[in-house]
């Protein structure tokens, strides 16, 4: 796809970043190592030192579960500590484990409220010792998510808002425009298919809803597996993105 | 508003003396009263819980209690000693807030305003209070409220030993406490009492003016600060030999920017005496004397020494905003109250690879934000029950390097309590068919299982038998449950055979 970026583009792409301000440092990326996901993401990958935001679908609104598995897959792959900052204490460390983030790696901030969240994803997200941040937050406003990315900008952390409400008539909340770079939303498909009885291989509906300087897209994926990697499944062949750049990824 | 708590100690004397007197000590079930000279008689000055059980009461004669309890363990008072081990107790209790004081002879006042969180809450801080000294044999009583002196007669007249009140009740609550809660002297108590006063609301119906032509301006004083109309300042105790240095204003200051600039300059100055000693800083007390005596306080904890003046001024400055400087500071000081050797290390320069980033700053500043507890990483513990194969470490505690067994799938949120679910199941090991679930039923597609997992018996008894049986199941929409079935399905001892929804998978 890059190949087919006409320079002018690229100019143009300069310009607005200087307009926007972003110090014109070469922006790094975090790839998925999945040329699916990887070739409709600017730079082939997640940019480093920026917000991203998770949600999950459906009934997975409340308890985001898969939503919180593809952040902690995206944190697995930094180098340094991961700091999770949460208001309900209910994530299972050894599952954060299996996708490949070692639980020596993640500090958790058990804040009292929505308020104490923000400040300490924006402190760590400052700090820029740290790997990745990730919070669990429900209301995030332009405010709030601008001085996070703007904190991301300048210390290179890669953060990740886990968006996570309450109640289900909340989740209208995800239309809402916000500052951050990519907008995801992670929800649960039957699992692969097996040729005995069993629950196989988990199976998520990626959808980038938005995406800065880039397309939205929806891909079909397999759950990470104990290394966290992400897989095309092997039976689907319809979709326009597999069949353009399908491969079984390591 | 402020917070203080009030910690009683009834029988201080002689705990202290059981306590210093180790395995000589009398048995705790004995009587034992301490005896003093009171003018030219010999008088029991304090004693213990069974004394007062049985009949001896503060102030009879030594030779009346003799006469009245054949086996009474007899020692001397020592109303020195007992002060010099009291003002030991208060340095003691600067572990929870950097305002302590002495109250009378058997008891602590504590500010605890804004420190409750960092103990896990008003309950929690009280309650660790009492065990503490309960786990060193010493009786105390607490009571939490919004003034000194509702605090003080709460502790010592209410019915619980530990009790919170909260914000604004407390004039209401002391209102029916007798007048002798009111820090009175012995005389005016007794002249109220054959006036007919006796509680407290009796006296706050009175018209002032009389009662102050009678008993003078301590008894409208003493009303005002149990309910806090007038101020009543505490003296903070001071910790001997510690590090400190102070900023006097000839001028009061009041503006956050002024006070943040102070801060700095007293936090260079606090970092040059550290290192003289070759300290760093654990914990750091700053003490605001406002202009109406009264005392604001914050206080900062790292996780590691530090004598980093700017990461110090830093933390510090964070917690400007809970000072309220009222009419203005007069004087600010600041103190190291815990300090640890403060080692330089030299850091190993690697050519492979960069060393990990130090962010012990980052753990400092969101301990002092959200309080210590609230700040952990998760450890493998060995145990096949869920809820029990992990626990919190402190963030700063060095890494383990275990993880725990990955061929069985774990969900990625795991509820707690595990919530009951209607299912429709055959027994002994089959998957539900179908379960509801917070009221809405879901028609179970897929299911792996049964994981068993046995309890644990050398943790509690009815573990003995007890089973679980662990399924992974899938419902049409594609959600992924871990639910368990306590027992095993046959024998009724191992479980309930009731569903329970455990975990969700991602």
């Amino acid at each position: 796809m890059s190949a087919l970026v006409q320079p002018a583009v690229l100019r143009l792409r300069e310009q607005i970043q200087r307009l926007e301000g972003v110090p014109l440092r070469a922006r790094t990326v975090l790839p998925f190592g999945v040329e699916a996901i990887d070739s409709r993401l600017p730079g082939g990958g997640l940019a480093l030192g920026a917000l991203h935001e998770v949600a999950g679908g459906g009934n997975a609104a409340i308890n985001g579960a898969a939503a919180a598995l593809f952040a902690a897959r995206i944190a697995a792959r930094t180098k340094g500590k991961i700091l999770w900052c949460i208001t309900r204490q209910d994530l299972f460390a050894p599952a954060l484990a299996q996708v490949g983030l070692h639980a020596d790696r993640v500090i958790y901030v058990d804040a009292c409220d929505e308020k104490t969240v923000l400040a300490c994803f924006e402190e760590g997200v400052r700090h820029g010792g740290l790997g990745a941040v990730v919070a669990e937050v429900a209301r995030l406003s332009m405010t709030s998510s601008r001085r996070l990315s703007l904190a991301a900008e300048a210390s290179g952390s890669i953060a990740i808002a886990v968006r996570r409400w309450r109640r289900q008539t909340e989740a209208a909340d995800f239309g809402q425009p916000t500052a951050s770079a990519t907008r995801w939303r992670v929800s649960t498909l039957p699992s692969s298919p097996l040729p005995v009885p069993g629950v196989g291989r988990a199976r998520w509906l990626l959808e980038l809803i938005r995406c800065r300087a880039g397309e939205s897209a929806d891909f079909v994926m397999d759950a990470c597996d104990v290394q966290g990697r992400l897989a095309l499944p092997a039976d689907v062949a319809d979709r326009s993105a597999t069949t353009q750049h399908g491969r079984r990824s390591a | 508003m402020s917070r203080v708590v009030s910690l009683y100690l009834p029988t201080w004397p002689t705990d202290r003396l059981r306590r210093n007197m180790g395995a000589a000590a009398p048995d705790p079930a004995m009587p034992l009263v301490l005896v003093g000279q009171a003018g030219r008689r010999r008088e029991v000055v304090a004693a213990n819980a069974v004394a007062i059980r049985i009949g001896l009461r503060v102030g009879m004669p030594a030779t009346k209690a003799q006469a009245l309890v054949k086996e009474l363990v007899i020692h001397h008072a020592d109303p020195a000693a007992d002060g010099e081990a009291l003002e030991r107790l208060a340095v003691w209790a600067l572990r929870y807030s950097p305002v302590v004081a002495i109250d009378g002879p058997d008891g602590l006042v504590i500010d605890a305003t804004g420190a409750s969180h960092l103990h896990g809450g008003e309950d929690a801080i009280l309650a660790d209070m009492i065990s503490r000294l309960e786990g060193v044999g010493i009786t105390a009583r607490a009571a939490m409220a919004d003034t000194r002196g509702a605090a003080h007669a709460l502790a010592r007249f209410a019915a619980q030993s530990s009790l919170v009140i909260p914000e604004c009740e407390s004039a209401e609550r002391i209102k029916p406490l007798p007048i002798a809660a009111l820090r009175l002297t012995a005389d005016i108590v007794d002249d109220l009492g054959r006036l007919g006063f006796e509680r407290v609301s009796d006296l706050l119906a009175t018209p002032r003016a009389p009662l102050t032509l009678r008993f003078g301006p301590e008894l409208g004083r003493r009303m005002d600060q149990a309910t806090g109309r007038t101020g009543d300042p505490i003296e903070p105790v001071r910790p001997p030999d510690i590090i400190e240095t102070q900023q006097l204003f000839a001028e009061p200051i009041g503006a956050p920017e002024t006070i943040a600039r102070y801060v700095a300059k007293l936090t260079i100055k606090l970092c040059q005496e550290m290192e003289l000693r070759g300290l760093g800083a654990r914990r750091l007390d700053l003490l605001f004397g406002l202009v109406d005596n009264r005392v604001q306080a914050i206080r900062i904890g790292t996780a590691q020494p530090v004598r980093d003046a700017k990461r110090l001024t830093r933390l510090l400055c964070d917690k400007i905003e809970k000072v309220d400087p009222g009419f203005g500071i007069e004087i600010m000081r600041l103190a190291a109250t815990a300090a640890d050797p403060f080692n330089t290390k030299q850091t190993i320069s690697s050519l492979v690879d960069e060393p990990e980033a130090d962010i012990s700053g980052l753990i400092d500043i969101l301990s002092n934000r959200v309080g210590e507890t609230r700040l952990y990483r998760f450890e493998p513990v060995a145990s096949d029950v869920p809820e029990r194969s992990f626990r919190r470490v402190a963030a700063a505690a060095p890494a383990s390097k275990e993880g725990w067994p990955a061929h069985w799938p774990r969900p990625a949120r795991l509820l707690a309590p595990p919530e009951l679910i209607e299912t429709v199941a055959l027994l002994p090991d089959h998957p539900p068919v179908n379960f509801t679930w917070r009221g809405s039923r879901r028609r179970v597609r897929k299911a792996d299982g049964p994981e068993r997992v046995f309890g644990e018996w050398w943790k509690r008894d009815t573990e003995l038998i007890a089973v679980r049986d662990y399924f992974q199941v899938e419902d049409d929409a594609g959600e992924r449950f871990w639910i368990f079935r306590a027992g095993d399905g046959e024998d009724a001892a191992t479980g309930s055979h009731k569903w329970f929804l455990h975990g969700i998978f991602g």
